[in-house]
């Protein structure tokens, strides 16, 4: 992938739990869209209103640490985020951010070199430019890019399955 | 090459040598699907086109988040759950029996040397029969059911030994947020842990629980003990030579090692808001306590009940408490009437209510408000876990929840 974007930094702290992402009460509602004003409430209950397609989420240690829900990664996609560039993800986070094909990158350096507000360029698996300063970025491992370059797990699976 | 425990369950179930950092396919022997995930679960089975699951004696439907529901459409996950059970022929359904994790291992599902999946972080909770097992979201559960296999990087262990005989008042619960105080809520992501010493082979099954429930809060992918004669007991298995293999080699290789002597454990609480906010109780005394949870698949079994139970034989709680139990399963609420601790938690005045994952999620009654102060002993006391985000949750064992129920406030006096 070399489809470098520019996107506006949302900026969260450390262990960013899924409690914080979408709390339990919302859980069941009927569909992800409607769970896209609760993202985040606990914590900043305005951010989920601000939040424009496109727009990344920048954060500490552990995001996404805490419950399996996958709600979590699919409310943060459907609020349109890019991205989320983290020092560190909780694995289930992780995975099922993958499978719902939202680009999730490791970089340590970021969190402090950045503000919220600030502009930056992703150039996904080699580079983040923002504020005059270069981050490099690695890439994911095969099996995992081959599930996002398929669109996500369902696409992986309809696939095989012999539907797309 | 020496292994730890959780290479060797890979290997077999592979049957090759693996390392970790490898990446493997399992075939699956247990999935779980709880009521909250199971609604999604479904729509993405269907949604990737699978027409059958893999193996419809694998797959348990376990109603538990919602059980009885609170919320209006909370029932429409009960429907989807009986339609696709019925519809692919599942044989192990629980509708009103129990805490998820609790009924696996309790109901005679997972066993030592098992690999499960389940669609709730605290699935990890069946390595206290030597399995491994690890939460996983819908879409991958969606995609197991249909396939019965899945990716896995074998993880690095790190390796806790405790040694010793614990003080009197410290128990399991003060062993596991010692070690997640120390470790730090990432410190284990992406790893095993791996418990053994002496302290730990003298625990219950129960108490093991309790550890392995709350591996997922220092980020580990999974925690997990030595299957002994106790586990096979429990597990309902004879101890043979298939059961004996299940443990890690002298040698093996951990990315970390901590050590710790049982004797110089004290009580201890998370404190708001973060699993990893460790403070002896000794320290944080003193602060009023407006309601008392004890249950949940951290703290809900038998012994729970009876560690909270001989404390209150004969006394009353503080009267400004709400003090709410929740037993872990059916089986735990029946031997709970049976042997008279239910009769001693209801003098006490405990509200006691139907099995099932009660206030831990938040999703039953006795939700709180800003300011409120909530002795748990479940576990996560994140920001809006149990009510308002204002709300205080402090994580505790057992007894320091009996002890608060006394005397209205976070004590580890007598009382």
């Amino acid at each position: 992938m070399s489809n470098t974007f520019k996107a506006k930094i949302w900026k969260l702290n450390d262990d960013i739990d899924t409690d914080i992402v979408l709390p339990t009460e919302y859980l069941a509602l009927k569909s992800v869209e409607d769970m896209k004003p609760y993202a985040f409430s606990p914590l900043r209950p305005e951010l989920a209103g601000k939040i424009q397609p496109g727009d990344m989420i920048v954060a500490g240690k552990n995001f996404g640490c805490g419950s399996s829900r996958e709600q979590a990664p699919e409310v943060v996609k459907a609020l349109g985020i890019s991205c989320v560039v983290a020092e560190s993800f909780a694995r289930i986070f992780f995975r099922n951010a993958i499978n719902n094909g939202l680009l999730l990158i490791e970089c340590p350096a970021l969190h402090d070199a950045v503000s919220e507000g600030d502009v930056a360029e992703v150039t996904p698996g080699e580079k983040i430019v923002v504020n005059g300063q270069t981050f490099e970025i690695a890439s994911l491992p095969e099996n995992l890019m081959d599930i996002l370059n398929a669109g996500g797990l369902v696409k992986a699976m309809r696939k095989r399955n012999g539907l797309d | 090459m020496k292994h730890t425990l959780v290479e060797k369950i890979f290997a077999r179930n592979v049957g090759h040598e693996v390392k970790p950092g490898d990446i493997i396919t399992v075939n699956v022997d247990w999935c779980m699907v709880d009521d909250i995930m199971a609604k999604f679960c479904i729509h993405k089975f269907e949604e990737m086109g699978f027409t059958k699951v893999f193996d419809p004696d694998k797959i348990c439907l376990i109603y538990d988040h919602f059980v009885p529901a609170t919320q209006t459409d909370d029932t429409i996950a009960f429907h989807a759950g009986d339609a696709f059970a019925e519809k692919y022929g599942l044989t192990h359904v629980h509708r009103t029996d129990g805490i998820c994790h609790q009924l696996m291992t309790e109901a005679g599902y997972v066993k030592p040397g098992d690999i499960a999946f389940g669609t709730d972080s605290h699935t990890v909770t069946y390595g206290c029969v030597g399995a491994f097992s690890t939460g996983i979201g819908y879409t991958e559960m969606a995609s197991i059911l249909g396939t019965g296999q899945v990716w896995v990087r074998v993880p690095e262990s790190i390796k806790v030994v405790v040694d010793g005989v614990l003080p009197e008042n410290v128990t399991s619960k003060d062993v596991i947020l010692r070690i997640i105080g120390d470790l730090t809520a990432s410190g284990a992501t992406y790893q095993s842990i791996e418990f053994t010493g002496t302290t730990i082979d003298a625990m219950s099954v129960a108490s093991r629980m309790t550890m392995s429930n709350m591996a997922v809060e220092c980020g580990a992918k999974n925690g997990i003990f030595i299957p002994d004669e106790k586990t096979c007991e429990y597990c309902g298995i004879p101890y043979d030579d298939s059961i004996k293999e299940l443990r890690p080699d002298e040698g093996a290789t951990y990315s970390r090692v901590l050590h710790y002597q049982a004797e110089e454990l004290v009580p201890v609480m998370a404190c708001p808001s973060l699993v990893d906010n460790i403070h002896p109780v000794s320290e944080i005394k003193g602060v009023k306590v407006d309601e008392v949870f004890l249950g949940s698949c951290t703290n809900g079994r038998l012994e729970d009940l009876h560690m909270v139970a001989n404390m209150l034989k004969g006394k009353k709680k503080a009267p400004f408490v709400q003090f709410i139990v929740t037993p872990a399963s059916r089986e735990v609420y029946k031997a709970a009437m049976d042997d008279g601790t239910m009769e001693i938690l209801s003098n006490a005045g405990a509200i006691i209510t139907t099995p099932g994952c009660g206030l831990c999620c938040g999703r039953a009654g006795g939700v709180l408000t800003d300011g409120e102060v909530v002795i748990s002993t479940s576990n996560r006391n994140f920001l809006g876990r149990m009510g308002t985000s204002k709300v205080q949750i402090y994580l505790a064992s057992p007894i320091m929840a009996a002890k608060a129920v006394i005397a209205g406030e976070i004590t580890d006096e007598e009382v």
